[in-house]
């Protein structure tokens, strides 16, 4: 063991002429939460594949647990895709003896939550039970190696709390974890992210990393509506934030002169910028270019 | 204008859908109602729209015609391409010839879906998918526009592009109820309503929401009551709702609550209350 878990050495795939993932490097560690951000297209589930060893790369290398993402080294990895990856005419039960047989390890005891669910075909159970299930079938034989697309997406906020206490759980024990998500609240769960725009990685870091140099302007005025359609008109990247609307990467002085020629008037303040406002513009950028 | 669901209670068999949920939603502004899966959000949108008829309470929407809805499962024609899809959806409003021509071109530059016009659906990615059908909804220029969960699941740049376009509708008039299960958009509307198992758990927007939560929230590695703690990264949040043997130790470290904090603190009161 290197120390670490999972490793990309400027990976590039390419599909035809269409470069899905350009010159990437990373790496996850024991015991670290990874997140994986960026928009659709950018490359994100083109990695995740190569990294699990479903598709080969163009070039650059893919090391799992110090080699090759083969069958054996696969064995202790454990994935939960985006759509779960339960049979949804098999039960509780059926499901996670199916899962437990191919890794060739004991079948999970059902948790509290879950018990007198054991006969119920998946198919019946709410959004959030399955999540619980697939998390169970994906961890029953320990793997050193999580990787989770959306974990959360469409659960409460009591249901997401509960299955980051597993996420974490995995990787006090020492496993390492790599997580994509669209919400950008869950990102700040992770001790590390990653920005993929483009197929390339852009940032790595922190949240401050991530955000880097994108700044953003809060507006304030008793009439967001009209603020709000002059500053759209004029080609601004305008968010609405409660009675307040922002503008990422904007010249405040630029933004006043907008709403004065409407005759509008407004405070206006820097704020820090959000990962999201920093997505828009690398979105905005690309669509340029 | 302001529409509303008033007192609402709805069933399926022996599940209580909606259970006394009282709703406004005013012109010019956005309503978002949180919670997660089978919390009652589809049923309380479906309510509103005229699509579910409820045990008790009453329903005040325009008329069909001046109403707008997007249902949680697309709403668009796979075999047709988006423009056919926006004309036939405007045919049925009796929109039609230049004044269509010029919607449907200004909808379409709104949403960035110009250059996908003579896309068929289904070779759209789900993030265009759901633009294509909010342009549906409102292509008829609606009052009310009701949206089931237009941003689940799609990337976050589309989902901004579809808060703007929410937004713009919200500026010109429209009252607007929309689902999510994100809190931060949540966060970023008027008015915000948090459901749980078909009932109200509080609403207001997000300054009332945090004026009028109760109790101190801690953090600290390990827990002092482990059924009243969630996660925060590598910490742990704690709930103490106040009074008695609920209060936090002396020398614990309160925190500021956000809007996560908040729902989860809440619902762990609900279900002690439920439970107990």
């Amino acid at each position: 063991m290197t120390g670490t878990l999972l490793r990309a050495t400027q990976v590039i795939r390419r599909f035809g002429e269409f470069t899905a993932v350009d010159d990437v490097s990373m790496h996850v560690r024991p015991g670290e939460v990874v997140g994986l951000l960026g928009a659709n297209g950018a490359g994100k589930t083109t990695l995740i594949r190569m990294l699990l060893g479903l598709i080969a790369v163009t070039s650059g290398r893919v090391d799992l647990l110090g080699g090759p993402p083969d069958r054996e080294r696969r064995r202790r990895l454990g994935y939960v895709p985006q759509g779960l990856g339960l049979y949804g005419d098999l039960t509780v039960r059926e499901n996670l003896s199916f899962s437990a047989r191919a890794y060739g390890t004991a079948e999970p005891a059902l948790p509290p939550g879950l018990t007198g669910q054991a006969g119920v075909l998946v198919r019946e159970l709410s959004l959030g039970a399955q999540r619980q299930v697939a998390f169970l079938a994906a961890l029953a034989h320990s793997p050193d190696v999580l990787v989770l697309d959306e974990p959360t997406s469409g659960v409460d906020a009591l249901a997401r709390a509960a299955l980051w206490d597993t996420i974490r759980a995995q990787a006090e024990r020492g496993a390492g974890v790599l997580v994509t998500t669209h919400y950008m609240q869950e990102a700040q769960q992770c001790d590390r992210l990653l920005l993929m725009s483009d197929g390339r990685l852009v940032a790595e870091g922190s949240e401050a990393d991530i955000i880097g140099s994108t700044t953003a302007v809060a507006v304030r005025t008793g009439d967001w509506a009209r603020a709000f359609a002059a500053l759209a008109a004029a080609g601004a990247p305008v968010m609405l934030a409660g009675r307040a609307i922002r503008v990422a990467n904007a010249d405040p002085a630029e933004l006043a002169g907008v709403l004065e020629a409407a005759g509008i008037e407004a405070s206006l303040q820097p704020v820090p910028a959000t990962i999201e406002e920093r997505m828009l513009m690398l979105a905005r950028q690309a669509r340029a270019s | 204008m302001t529409y509303a669901v008033r007192s609402a209670t709805a069933r399926f068999g022996h599940t209580l859908a909606l259970d006394d949920v009282t709703v406004e939603v005013p012109g010019g502004s956005v309503v978002a109602v949180v919670g997660g899966d089978g919390a009652g959000k589809s049923t309380l949108l479906r309510a509103l729209a005229g699509e579910v008829s409820l045990d008790a309470g009453t329903v005040e929407a325009p008329p069909r015609q001046r109403l707008g809805y997007l249902p949680a499962s697309s709403g668009s024609w796979a075999a047709l391409t988006v423009t056919q899809n926006i004309d036939f959806v405007a045919g049925i409003y009796g929109l039609a010839g230049d004044e269509l021509a010029a919607r449907r071109a200004e909808l379409l530059h709104r949403a960035a879906l110009t250059p996908a016009a003579g896309r068929l659906a289904a070779q759209l990615s789900g993030g265009m998918r759901r633009k294509l059908g909010f342009i549906m909804a409102i292509v008829h220029r609606p009052a009310l526009l009701i949206l089931d969960e237009p941003t689940t699941g799609i990337d976050p740049v589309s989902r901004i592009d579809l808060w703007r376009l929410v937004s713009e509708a919200a500026a010109s008039g429209a009252a607007v109820l929309m689902s999510t299960t994100y809190l931060d958009e949540a966060e970023r509307a008027g008015h915000l309503v948090v459901l749980d198992r078909g009932r109200v758990l509080v609403q207001g927007s997000y300054d009332q929401v945090r004026a009028g939560f109760a109790g101190v929230v801690t953090q600290a590695d390990r827990p002092v009551r482990p059924g009243w703690a969630w996660r925060r990264g590598r910490i742990l949040h704690e709930y103490w709702p106040g009074a008695g043997a609920s209060e936090p130790p002396a020398g614990a470290t309160a925190v500021e609550p956000d809007l996560e904090d908040i729902i989860i603190a809440l619902s762990l009161a609900r279900r002690d209350t439920v439970w107990s």
